[in-house]
């Protein structure tokens, strides 16, 4: 049982949770990802380490369906069944020379962690988070601090530039060189702004985020297609090179089980309700 | 003791067979000839005195036939249910030509969950040495290895990267064949023992190797858990499953029954299975057991199936349609499974193993209508924890080398079980694993 420290709501649908669980906390590096179950009959979910700070770790998420949604209902004192990590590979973290790193959505969760280590390793670290509006951007302080320059994007103009991340890639790259880029996000976005480094050649890392049951590279759910060759996202990745990934058939695969989850979801409400009817 | 009809069978999880009473295990147990120079031991990988724990049930002394077996044996309710007993002890005994051989798996189980019943005693420990050993792996080999560490007086810590410790018995084989609640059972006998277990620990990663080896020794049992892929079009479809995702999602997650338990797994209503192994009968049967109609294609001769021969029989009763000397060439669909083709294989001249190899017939390609897909066609070892150990040797297959005792290249590391060996039965694991800890132990005492 791993103990919740500090809940927090980010943003709508956006919550933050610091949990106590040394031996992710005393490994961890950027990238990598821990595996939570929350009760006894719950599934294995996949979260990005956003934070480490001693024997506790930060997790970022959005509640996108009932497991998702019941971490969201954990408050301080409250207990995690089963955390475990860190999984995945950390970032490839060097000293390339300017930096950029993209977060959109809750993919921001990510960003921090890895333009600090950017930072750390010699790097100019451009930071760019974007989400669809004011009201869902997170962790803009902690880029702030962590980025030397840092750009924002909102899809409806809501704060900072009015468009997509991409967008302000895209004409950085035209303003000088950018040696190394992060892009972590939706699928459908990390596909979109990983289009506009290729004809510049340069080096560009995304998280993949597949369907995944264990995370130790023993079931190959999170399978994934990168340069032809079938990788396990949990053991080879979560990070790749973006311009060999196959999106399309991450996506495809993301959706695999589309009817069953709302099932879940449907279940999950009918039953919350029901339960706070009777209180 | 009868099986439990096929028809009733596929609609739940529970054993097949419910198992000797009393009775009957006496009976059986008076149809022994107690040999002289007994063949069943030798067909025993771990030499269980076989003829004197059944001498002890034909008297009814069912405790005494429990200690006899678990002087050899940690793990008797699990061997005596999945052990391949036709090739090993029943195969070798003398009544298997006349009548039928002494059915000494049932026996073995009878015992076990008679003890299970009836209250089993914790082993005497050796007096403390001091020693600490971690145990990588919570599978057969695991446990056995932490068993008789702590047996012998030495610290255990055993790591394990799942929520739960049992390995492949918890994760692989199904409830039907292995009931979780005895593999629950079993794990708590050795933690009874005093070892130590940290799950979630994912060694490599939760725990670096600088850290494994300031251990005084360290015992690898990661087994052989990567699934290997057929390499085939049409692999990444949804639908298209390793058989340890599929058993994974059902044994371990419970994705039968989603949605009161979180994890859900597709009910194809046309099921391919591909492969011919306990892994691939397993994922038939649960397949099976989910409402499919299920086609386990394999690519020899049905007398070269290396599944039990229990789980082929227990299959094709559940109406598992077993397809021979056949082989999935391509997975048919846009985004989800519609068909697998296959094509007929011929059988050329045997190979080392005694079986044919397989060659395809030109031009015999068919198409078998499916919503799922799974693949069970063999698993290695997984690479991340011993591909971080500098100097660790490792043979073709990528399984970690050991000599007769499970010493590796790299001093103080040992490895036993399907690490070691390459996937093979929970027997070997556990034999293999008890010669290591003796030796561990040995290294211990000299140090
Ligand atoms: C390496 C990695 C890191 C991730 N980091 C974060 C993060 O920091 N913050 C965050 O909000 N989300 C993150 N995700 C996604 C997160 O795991 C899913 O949102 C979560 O599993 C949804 O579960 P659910 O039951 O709430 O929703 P569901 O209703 O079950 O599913 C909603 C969607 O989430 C995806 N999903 C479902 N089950 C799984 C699963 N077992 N593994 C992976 N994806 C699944 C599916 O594509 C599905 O369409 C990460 C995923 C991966 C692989
Ligand atoms: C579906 C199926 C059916 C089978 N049926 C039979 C049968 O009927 N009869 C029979 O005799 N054999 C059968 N086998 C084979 C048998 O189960 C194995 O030979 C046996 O389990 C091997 O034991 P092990 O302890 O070496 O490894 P495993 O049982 O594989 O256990 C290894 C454990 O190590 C853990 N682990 C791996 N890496 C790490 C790490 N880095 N850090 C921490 N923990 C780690 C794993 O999570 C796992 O729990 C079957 C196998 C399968 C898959
Ligand atoms: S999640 Fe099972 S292999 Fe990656």
């Amino acid at each position: 049982m791993y103990r919740v420290l500090k809940a927090t709501q980010l943003a709508e649908r956006v919550f933050q949770m610091w949990v106590f669980a040394p031996h992710v906390a005393h490994h961890a590096k950027a990238g990598q990802f821990l595996i939570v179950r929350v009760h006894e009959a719950g599934e294995r979910i996949p979260l990005t380490i956003s934070a480490i700070d001693g024997d506790a770790v930060r997790i970022i998420f959005m509640t996108v369906g009932k497991t998702t949604e019941l971490l969201a209902t954990l408050r301080q004192g409250d207990m995690i069944r089963d955390i475990a990590g860190p999984l995945g590979l950390p970032s490839e973290v060097s000293k390339y020379g300017t930096c950029a790193v993209i977060g959109g959505g809750v993919g921001i969760a990510s960003a921090p962690i890895i333009a600090r280590a950017a930072k750390s390793a010699g790097n100019h670290v451009i930071g760019i988070i974007g989400a669809r509006n004011a009201g869902l951007l997170i962790l803009e302080d902690e880029m702030r601090a962590c980025c030397d320059e840092l750009f924002i994007t909102t899809d409806d103009g809501s704060k900072g530039v009015h468009g997509f991340a991409a967008d302000v890639l895209k004409a950085e790259l035209e303003k000088r060189t950018i040696d190394c880029v992060w892009i972590i996000g939706p699928a459908i976005m990390m596909k979109v702004t990983s289009g506009i480094t290729r004809p510049y050649n340069v080096k560009t890392f995304v998280s993949l985020n597949p369907i995944m049951v264990d995370g130790t590279g023993m079931c190959g759910s999170c399978r994934v297609q990168v340069g032809g060759t079938t990788r396990f996202a949990c053991v080879d990745g979560p990070e790749f090179d973006a311009h060999l990934v196959d999106f399309d058939l991450l996506m495809q695969r993301q959706r695999t089980y589309q009817t069953e989850e709302r099932e879940a979801l449907e279940q999950y409400h009918e039953h919350s309700c029901s339960c706070k009817g009777g209180e | 003791m009868e099986d439990r009809p096929a028809g009733q069978r596929v609609h739940d999880f529970f054993e097949v067979s419910p198992g000797f009473s009393p009775d009957e295990a006496m009976l059986e147990a008076e149809r022994c000839l107690q040999c002289k120079k007994p063949k069943c031991v030798n067909g025993c990988p771990v030499c269980i005195d076989i003829p004197a724990f059944i001498a002890e049930i034909a008297l009814g002394n069912f405790r005494n036939a429990a200690v006899i077996i678990k002087a050899d044996n940690m793990l008797p309710a699990v061997c005596g249910r999945v052990c391949p007993q036709e090739t090993q002890c029943e195969g070798e005994c003398i009544l298997s030509g006349k009548e039928k051989p002494i059915l000494i798996g049932s026996l073995e189980r009878f015992i076990a969950d008679w003890e299970r019943a009836h209250g089993t005693s914790v082993p005497e420990k050796q007096a403390s040495t001091g020693h600490h050993v971690a145990v990588v792996g919570s599978g057969p080999a695991g446990l056995t290895a932490a068993a008789e560490l702590s047996r012998l007086g030495h610290k255990v810590t055993l790591f394990e990267s799942l929520h739960e410790a049992g390995g492949v018995l918890m994760y692989g084989i199904p409830e039907f064949r292995l009931p979780k609640e005895i593999v629950r059972a079993e794990v708590e006998q050795v933690l009874a023992m005093g070892v130590e277990i940290r799950l979630n620990h994912l060694a490599g990663r939760s725990i670096t190797v600088p850290e494994l080896q300031k251990f005084d020794a360290v015992f690898l049992a990661t087994g052989a858990g990567l699934p290997s892929f057929m390499g085939i079009p049409g692999e990444q479809l949804n639908g298209v499953y390793s058989a340890n995702e599929f058993l994974t999602r059902v044994n371990f997650m419970h994705a039968d029954q989603f949605p009161v338990f979180d994890t859900p797994v597709k009910k194809g209503s046309r099921v391919v299975v591909a492969g011919g192994g306990n892994v691939a009968m397993d994922a038939a049967r649960v397949a099976r057991r989910l409402g499919s109609k299920v086609t386990l294609v394999y690519r020899r001769r049905e007398e070269d199936l290396p599944a039990r021969i229990d789980e082929v029989t227990h299959a094709k009763e559940e109406g598992v349609e077993i397809l021979t000397c056949a082989s999935p060439i391509r997975v048919i669909g846009e985004s989800c499974v519609t068909g697998v083709e296959c094509v007929q294989m011929e059988m050329c001249t045997p190979d080392e193993t005694g079986r044919p190899a397989a060659r395809p017939v030109d031009g015999s390609s068919f198409i078998i209508d499916a919503d799922m897909f799974i693949e069970a066609i063999g698993q290695g070892p997984n690479p991340l924890l011993i591909s971080e150990i500098k100097g660790l040797a490792r043979a073709k297959k990528g399984n970690v080398k050991v000599d007769g005792e499970g010493k590796t290249s790299v001093p103080r590391i040992f490895a036993a079980g399907d690490v070691a060996t390459g996937a093979a039965t929970v027997i070997w694991a556990m034999g293999s694993a008890k010669t290591a800890a003796r030796a561990i132990d040995r290294m211990l005492r000299e140090d």
